[in-house]
């Protein structure tokens, strides 16, 4: 197999007494969608904001492309391409969708006019938002100018969605993206993962939905009380074999990947 | 679905319910123009003082009022900034007071010797100076220690108060002796009857500058997105500290020159500067539509707020009301302002 354009090696993460990584691993390879799934608590949105910046690990290594990084904030891993949905979605909800979009990285006017003014280029910025959320396919939103707050969940989630898909250049991770969203509009998303797996962008997928998990990942990583539990593939395994390791009912050997009852 | 369907489910819908729907309507208007139910305000309370009083509708009453807004209008202006933030200064008035009393006796000195004060280009900026380090030292003690603005700048207040007094040997300074620089602002021009201040002026200068700022520069959304909630704008790449350091500091730098303001408006610089300014500035923020939760609010809503506080106050002074009633007049405004903007942020369109 080819090299892993992620890997993360042995993460710990504490908050306070609550343990929420115990050494996690995880290896994202070129052009695929890799799943993780486990239980409320098991640490998954925990390790991606341990790789996207959000949060900083108390030890362990985070490897892109062969070197080693140490991203402090967010800023950092956005610059280097990577992309995040997170859970909380991250939106201002007093802010329209162009402003959300764009948050972070809004756009500025060229020339000494817009060096001298500092002011955006809101046109720009509305007309390429406008881009982003049709080229999405959920055309319930219509109108950009609308305050996010105004919203429903799902139009929500849409418009973080496109945020990450518009900007990602190396790597897309989606924590529950669809979350709120209507069987429509999920499966929409579903194709867009699919969209940017053709475009050789590989995604990290979290979700509790065993039959979309099992409809577009190439692996599923099962994790389980702050660690990985194992590596299927949905080829090899079914749903009710994810569940058992997920819950611990079953153990899965990393060699040969078979399963064995906890002894 | 086509959309011919959903919009003869919609005029349906308000067929039957058009009351209801009127309301959503004036819901979503000023959920979208938080200042609107504040200009309704004003035009009703001018209306009102005109019709009891003739004396209050004259250019030389207007003028007035425009004059004694100029102060709480600046102000507030700084406060707008902080509480769109989702924070509070209660120490605003007092910087404004502090920078006042370092401008006017570092430049005048010993009282009794000529020529013994520092030169004004000195001692202007160096006011100008302490008072935007004020502000920002209530900005490191909100992002360093996460302290709520609320604690830091009740705290901040009586240390800059008590500095002002230790600083001033709480003696005011009178205008023969204060450089006539700091008293540039009192002057006035015409235009037609009405008579305008250079305070004035720049009170409405800084106005266009911030109101330009919010609107139109990253910096002014990110002011938006860290006082709609610090941890999306964290996690949305907006580096929330400075955010925050840069409103309080900006906010020092407004109190500063609104001081300037001040000297030139009361002739006299005191320590004992009127110290519910700070409250009164707030008043203005609130009535004009800028919520407390930070991240909703315009700085055009805060100038018709302090122009409705300016109007309150003057008109029913005008018509011989008790003081008390002045404050219960605007006691009210603000309970009224608070449930206005709870209510519209139960939007849902
Ligand atoms: N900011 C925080 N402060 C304290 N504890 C936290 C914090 N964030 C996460 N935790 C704890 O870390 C553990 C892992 O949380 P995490 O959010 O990573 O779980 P998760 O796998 O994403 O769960 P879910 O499926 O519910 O989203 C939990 O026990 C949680 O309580
Ligand atoms: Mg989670």
């Amino acid at each position: 197999m080819a090299k892993p354009v992620l890997e993360v090696k042995n993460l710990i993460k504490t908050y306070g007494r609550v343990i929420a990584l115990d050494g996690a691993d995880l290896e994202l390879y070129p052009g695929e969608v890799l799943a993780i799934v486990g239980d409320n608590g098991a640490g998954k949105s925990t390790l991606i904001k341990c790789i996207t910046g959000a949060e900083k690990a108390d030890s362990g290594k985070i490897i892109i492309d062969g070197a080693e990084v140490s991203f402090n904030k967010v800023q950092e891993s956005r610059l280097a391409g990577i992309e995040t949905v997170y859970q909380s979605l991250a939106v201002a909800p007093s802010l329209d969708v162009t402003a959300n979009i764009f948050l972070g990285r809004e756009i500025r006017r060229g020339g000494l006019f817009g060096q001298l003014s500092r002011m955006m280029d809101s046109s720009l910025m509305k007309k390429d938002a406008q881009k982003y959320i049709s080229s999405l396919g959920i055309e319930t939103i219509q109108n950009i100018n609308q305050a996010v707050e105004t919203l429903s969940g799902g139009q929500r989630q849409a418009v973080a969605v496109a945020r990450a898909v518009a900007f990602s250049q190396k790597i897309i991770i989606l924590d529950e993206p669809t979350a709120s969203l209507g069987v429509r509009e999920s499966s929409q998303v579903l194709n867009l993962i699919k969209n940017l797996q053709s475009r050789g962008l590989p995604v990290i997928i979290i979700s509790h939905n065993m039959p979309q998990v099992f409809e577009v990942a190439n692996r599923i990583q099962i994790q389980r009380l702050g660690k990985r539990a194992g590596i299927v593939t949905p080829k090899t395994h079914d749903m009710k074999d994810v569940v058992a390791v997920m819950t611990g009912a079953l153990k899965l050997e990393l060699k040969d990947q078979t399963l064995n009852s906890v002894t | 679905m086509s959309k011919k369907s959903l919009k003869s489910k919609q005029s349906d819908h308000t067929e039957f319910s058009s009351s209801v729907s009127r309301i959503q309507i004036i819901q979503s208007y000023l959920h979208r123009y938080p200042w609107l139910s504040s200009a309704g305000v004003l035009i009703l309370a001018i209306l009102s003082f005109s019709f009891f009083n003739s004396n209050f509708l004259t250019p030389g009453n207007l003028s007035l009022i425009l004059q004694q807004v100029s102060i709480i209008g600046a102000l507030a202006l700084g406060q707008t900034i902080i509480i769109l933030t989702g924070g509070i200064d209660l120490s605003c008035a007092a910087i404004s007071v502090c920078c006042m009393m370092i401008m006017a006796k570092s430049g005048m000195g010993d009282p009794y010797i000529e020529n013994d004060g520092l030169a004004i280009w000195l001692a202007f900026p160096l006011g100008i100076f302490i008072a935007a380090l004020a502000g920002a030292f209530n900005g490191f003690l909100v992002t360093k220690f996460r302290l709520p603005p609320f604690i830091v700048t009740l705290g901040t207040l009586n240390i800059f108060i008590a500095i002002t007094i230790l600083y001033g040997s709480g003696r005011s300074i009178l205008e023969n002796e204060i450089d006539p620089f700091l008293l540039e602002l009192s002057n006035i021009f015409k235009i037609g009857e009405f008579v305008v201040t250079y305070g004035v002026i720049l009170m409405l200068l800084m106005y266009a500058f911030f109101a330009y700022s919010l609107r139109f520069t990253s910096w002014g959304r990110h002011v938006y997105a860290v006082g709609n909630d610090p941890e999306a704008a964290r996690l949305s790449g907006i580096s929330v500290d400075k955010v925050l350091m840069s409103a309080y500091l900006v906010a020092g730098l407004i109190f500063g020159l609104t001081s300037w303001i001040m000297i030139g408006r009361i002739m006299v610089a005191s320590p004992n500067v009127p110290s519910d300014y700070n409250l009164v500035a707030i008043t203005a923020v609130v009535i004009g539509g800028t919520s407390l939760f930070g991240g909703r609010g315009t700085v055009f809503g805060t100038l018709i707020g302090a122009c409705i506080v300016g109007v309150f106050q003057n008109g029913l002074t005008l018509a011989g009301v008790d003081l008390n009633f002045q404050v219960l007049a605007i006691g009210i405004l603000i309970i009224f302002a608070v449930t206005l903007d709870t209510w519209v942020r139960r939007v849902k369109v």
